[in-house]
C-alpha cells in the first residue's frame, strides 16, 4: 500500500528501496548521506522482505558487492557522497562493462578533496561522463524533491534492469537532508531464485544441467572482441538517448529568458522564475530529470524562440557545455553557480540572471 | 599378471578418469605451474560433493583470472583484488550455495588485504583459496607482498631488501588470528602426498561455506617457473627449500 509520510530525502530513498523489492544494500558512511545506512539497519528489512544489508570496510568493498550480488541477477544497491563516489569509479567501470544493472547514489558535497559536506553539484561531468576508466556511461537521474527521491528509486532500478546498465542517482545535500511530505511506494515482493533464473538467464544463481555455465566477465584480451563489447555498449547509449529522456519544463511556452538547472537549482530557479516573472520578466526553467540521457534535442528547440539561456549549478560550469552543444551557438549561453558547497538565495541568482543575459 | 592393452583400456578396468567438471580446454599455464593442480582438485571436489549446481566461483585479476574457461560452474570475475567483495555479497544473497574465491598472493595480500581481513573477519561463509607462489606471475614476475627476503624480481632485480621493499607478509598466519576464520591451513601440491593433503583441505573448504561455518582460508605455496626463472623440477626443489621453511605447512587452524 502507498503510505504519505513527511521525510527526509535520504530516508526516502532507503524506505522505496525496501519497498521496490532491493535485495541488496550495501553501504559505508560519509556525510551528507548517512541517514540511508541509517535508515536500512533501523528498519531491519531482513526481517521483512528478505533485503540483504550490510556496512562495508569502505566504498571500494561497496561497489564490488553491489557487483557480486548484481551478477546474480538480485536488485542490488549502493549510496554514497562525493569522496566515496570516486573511490567506485573502477568498480563502476567494471560494472559498465559487464553490463549488470544497479542502483547508484551520489548524494554530492562539495569538493574537491575531502571538500565539505555541505551541498554541490561538482560531480556532474564524473556522473554523465564516464567517471572511470573506458568509455562507458550510466543513466543518471536528478531528482529534485522527496517525492522524486522516492519515485527514482524505483525508476532507476527499471531502467537499471531495462537496459542492463549501472544507473545513479544523483542528488545532493539539500535534497538529501531536507523534508517534505511524500507518498511512498506500495510493497513489492523480491523475485524468488526461480523467476530470475527466467527473466535474467545471465544471472550466476548456479550452474543447472539445461544450460552452459554463465560468466560475468570484464576482461577480454582480443582487441577485436574488445571492440564488439563497446560497440555493444554504445548501441545500448545510443538506444537510452532515444527513448529516456525526462524533463520539466515551467513556464518555458511565451519565454524570453530560459533557465536550465536540475536538483537543487533547479528548486532554487523555480523561484526566480517567479520573482523574475513578477518583475515583468519572462523567464522559464527547463529542468533535466535525465543528465543522460540529457534533453539535447529539447533544448535544441529552444534555441531560436528564446533571447539567451542562463545555467545555474552548484559547480564552477559542468552542464553549461552540454547546453551549449545542444545549441551549437545560435544562441548565448552563460553559467552562474556556487561553489564549495555556498547555496545561492534566489535574489542573488535573479540579479545574476538580470547580468549576464537580460542586460546584455 | 599382466594385462594387455585391450584390458587395460576396458571401462570396467578403469582406475581414474578426467573429472567432468573439468572442461577440456587447453590450460594456458606454464609447465610445472601449480594452478593446474590446484584448479583440478577443486573441480574432483565439486563433483564428489555433487554441488556443480551450487557452487559459485570468483576469479581473480592474476594468471587464475581465466578459472573460468576450466572448471563448468557460473563464475563472475572480480577487479583486482576485490575477490571476497564479490564473494560476500553472493553468499549473503544465495546463502544455501557453495561460494569460493580463488586468489594469488598479489591479489589477496596486496591490493585485495582490506577486503581478505574484513571478509574473514566477517566471518563470511566462503572458501577462500589462496595461491602463494611469492611474485606476480601474470604481469611478468615483479616482487609480491610474499616474495621472499633475497628473491630476485623484475622489480628486485638484486633480490628483495627490507630497507626498500619491507618484510615477506605472512597474511596466511594474521588471517588465523581473526574470530571469523573457521579453517585455515597451509598446503603444497608438488608431491603425491602434498596433492591429496591439499584435495582434502580444499574439500573441508567447500564443506565450510556450504554448513555456514565461517571463513576457510586454503593457502596453497605454489611454484612459477617462469616468473622464478628456473625449470619445473628446479621450481619444486627450490620451493622445498626456500618457500616452505618461510610458509611452513599445515594447519594454522580447524574449529
Amino acid at each position: 500500500m502507498e503510505e504519505v509520510r513527511l521525510l527526509k530525502g535520504n530516508e526516502a530513498i532507503a524506505e522505496a528501496a525496501i519497498r521496490c523489492g532491493c535485495d541488496g544494500y550495501f553501504g559505508y558512511p560519509i556525510t551528507p548521506q548517512s541517514e540511508i545506512i541509517e535508515t536500512m539497519m533501523a528498519l531491519e528489512p531482513w526481517n521483512t522482505t528478505g533485503m540483504v544489508v550490510l556496512q562495508a570496510e569502505s566504498e571500494l568493498a561497496t561497489i564490488n558487492m553491489v557487483f557480486g550480488a548484481a551478477g546474480c541477477g538480485k536488485k542490488a544497491m549502493t549510496t554514497s557522497s562525493s569522496p566515496g563516489v570516486s573511490l567506485m569509479q573502477e568498480g563502476i567501470s567494471d560494472l559498465a562493462c559487464a553490463e549488470l544493472p544497479c542502483v547508484l547514489v551520489n548524494v554530492m558535497r562539495g569538493g574537491p578533496g575531502i571538500g565539505t559536506i555541505q551541498a554541490a553539484q561538482a560531480d556532474y561531468y564524473q556522473s554523465v561522463k564516464g567517471g572511470g576508466h573506458g568509455d562507458y556511461k550510466m543513466i543518471v537521474l536528478a531528482p529534485a524533491s522527496v517525492q522524486e527521491m522516492a519515485d527514482h528509486t524505483v525508476l532507476a532500478f527499471e531502467l537499471a534492469f531495462k537496459y542492463r546498465i549501472p544507473t545513479m542517482i544523483l542528488t545532493d545535500g539539500i535534497i538529501g537532508q531536507m523534508m517534505e511530505k511524500a507518498v511512498l511506494p506500495p510493497f513489492t515482493p523480491r523475485l524468488t531464485d526461480d523467476e530470475i533464473r527466467i527473466k535474467y538467464p545471465w544471472a550466476t544463481l548456479g550452474k543447472t544441467p539445461d544450460r552452459a555455465p554463465n560468466y560475468i566477465l570484464t576482461l577480454e584480451l582480443y582487441s577485436e572482441d574488445m571492440e564488439i563489447i563497446n560497440l555493444r555498449l554504445q548501441a545500448n547509449y545510443k538506444r537510452i538517448q532515444e527513448s529516456e529522456v525526462r524533463l520539466e519544463e515551467i513556464d518555458c511556452e511565451d519565454a524570453d529568458y530560459l533557465i536550465i538547472a536540475f536538483g537543487t537549482s533547479a528548486r532554487i530557479s523555480q523561484k526566480v522564475v517567479e520573482m523574475a516573472r513578477e518583475e515583468g520578466l519572462k523567464v522559464g526553467l527547463l529542468r533535466p530529470i535525465t543528465l543522460f540521457p540529457f534533453p539535447t534535442k529539447e533544448i535544441k528547440a529552444y534555441a531560436s524562440r528564446v533571447k539567451s539561456i542562463l545555467t545555474v549549478e552548484l559547480n564552477a560550469g559542468q552542464m553549461v557545455d552540454d547546453v551549449r552543444l545542444a545549441v551549437n551557438g545560435e544562441v548565448p549561453v552563460s553559467h552562474y553557480g556556487r561553489l564549495g558547497g555556498i547555496i545561492p538565495s534566489p535574489d542573488e541568482v535573479l540579479e545574476a540572471m538580470k547580468n549576464l543575459i537580460v542586460n546584455h | 599378471m599382466t594385462m594387455n592393452v585391450n584390458e587395460i583400456i576396458d571401462p570396467k578396468n578403469l582406475v581414474y578418469a578426467k573429472t567432468k567438471i573439468l572442461n577440456d580446454t587447453q590450460m594456458h599455464y606454464c609447465p610445472g605451474c601449480s594452478h593446474s593442480v590446484v584448479h583440478k582438485l577443486i573441480a574432483e571436489v565439486i563433483e564428489e560433493l555433487d554441488i556443480q549446481e551450487k557452487t559459485i566461483g570468483i576469479a581473480p585479476v592474476g594468471c587464475a583470472v581465466f578459472g573460468y574457461k576450466y572448471i563448468d560452474i557460473d563464475w563472475q570475475q572480480a577487479a583486482h583484488g576485490r575477490a571476497p567483495s564479490l564473494a560476500t555479497a553472493v553468499k549473503r544473497l544465495l546463502p544455501d550455495r557453495c561460494v569460493f574465491t580463488y586468489q594469488g598472493d598479489g591479489d589477496l595480500a596486496a591490493i585485495g588485504t582490506a577486503e581478505t581481513i574484513h571478509t574473514c573477519n566477517r566471518g563470511e561463509n566462503i572458501a577462500i583459496f589462496f595461491i602463494n607462489n611469492g611474485i606476480y606471475g601474470m604481469t611478468g614476475g615483479q616482487m609480491a607482498p610474499t616474495t621472499l627476503n633475497g628473491m630476485k624480481s623484475t622489480t628486485s632485480p638484486s633480490g628483495r631488501t627490507v630497507p626498500l621493499g619491507g618484510y615477506p607478509l605472512d597474511i596466511t598466519k594474521l588471517l588465523a588470528q581473526l574470530d571469523g576464520t573457521c579453517y585455515v591451513t597451509r598446503q603444497s601440491v608438488h608431491k603425491l602426498a602434498n596433492i591429496r593433503r591439499a584435495k582434502n583441505a580444499i574439500k573441508k573448504a567447500l564443506e565450510n561455506s556450504l554448513l555456514c561455518k565461517g571463513t576457510s582460508v586454503v593457502e596453497i605455496v605454489s611454484t612459477c617457473s617462469a616468473g622464478w626463472n628456473m625449470s619445473p623440477a628446479d621450481s619444486n626443489t627450490w620451493m622445498e627449500q626456500n618457500m616452505i621453511p618461510n610458509y611452513p605447512l599445515g594447519d594454522l587452524k580447524d574449529i
